[in-house]
């Protein structure tokens, strides 16, 4: 027969390598599985906020599991043990794999210590989503937020993660930055560590 | 022998869980060696990204052997941690995952 390789099929997924695993995904079958995501979800909750919960959970799960592999994959077994470290490994690595492409920029907060920003023009789990005006504050961003907590936790920084609207001058659609809200632990972790 | 020898083992890596602890956030190393000794009894620890902690008792071997098990054991564990149905941080109850664990013991240690 033309063409069959012979793939080495594995009895138990613990026996196949782990990989470098896809390089690209078809957008537009991420677009519809998430989209199917945001609507089953909205049928199980009562109101907004609870609908934001959710979709932070199923990040958070992504999220846990993206900080090992990535971490096995592309830093050789490193741990990251200061704040900019994870901040920069979310920002670039994390962003690089699951987007495509860096996040636009990496802020520190002027008001507060503990806070940091994410910026990017648009979401790519944003893309094809239009929020309706009675839905409010509402951002399904609140999976990518979901998705950076996960990492942010189990590497040991407990922050509290959200996904916001910032209107631009000039640009019809608004700006979406992650606000990361490390907890107190973190920083006093950090003046010791010094 | 002691009545609780059994539960001896179980005991010293459990003690030396608070080492880990404060050693983990001093090196991004990976590998945290030898950080408890007990009698003849050595443990050694490797912590993974989500400081997840692998601990082993042993009488004092080869430190490339250990370093290899940690590894491979940590792939196997990144390989049970993809699975979208483990909640991270419960018990693995795969029995083919105590079988890799099992090989990967007697060939490296």
């Amino acid at each position: 027969m033309i063409g069959t390789g012979k793939i080495k099929q594995y009895a138990n997924v613990l026996d196949k390598p782990l990989g470098k695993g896809k390089q690209e995904v078809s957008l537009s079958a991420f677009a519809f599985l998430f989209s199917e995501l945001v609507q089953y979800n909205q049928t199980q909750v009562d109101n907004i906020s609870e609908l934001e919960t959710r979709l932070e959970d199923a990040g958070y799960a992504v999220g846990a599991r993206v900080l090992e592999l990535l971490c096995h994959r592309d830093k050789g077994n490193r741990r990251e043990t200061r704040l900019l470290g994870i901040l920069s490994f979310v920002h670039s690595t994390v962003w690089k794999v699951l987007f495509g492409k860096v996040a636009d920029s990496l802020e520190k907060g002027t008001e507060h210590e503990d806070e940091y920003m994410i910026s990017e023009k648009e979401l790519l789990v944003n893309r094809f989503i239009s929020i309706p005006k009675d839905m409010g504050t509402f951002h399904c961003g609140a999976f990518v937020a979901g998705i950076v907590k996960g990492v942010l936790e189990n590497a040991g920084f407990p922050a509290v993660v959200t996904a916001h609207f910032v209107p631009v001058e000039g640009q019809q659609r608004p700006r979406t930055t992650i606000l990361i809200k490390f907890a107190e632990e973190v920083l006093r972790r950090e003046a010791r560590l010094g | 022998q002691r009545e609780d020898a059994a539960q001896l083992p179980q005991f010293i890596l459990q003690a030396a869980l608070d080492i880990v602890q404060d050693l983990a956030w001093t090196t991004s190393a990976m590998i945290l060696k030898t950080i408890d000794k007990f009698n003849d009894l050595v443990v050694s620890v490797y912590v993974t990204d989500d400081h997840t902690r692998f601990m082993l008792l042993h009488d004092s071997r080869s430190d490339d052997g250990i370093k290899s098990f940690f590894q491979e054991v940590h792939e196997l564990y990144i390989k049970s941690l993809l699975n979208p149905l483990y909640l991270p941080g419960s018990r693995i109850t795969s029995s083919h995952f105590n079988t890799k664990v099992g090989a990967l013991a007697r060939k490296y240690l």
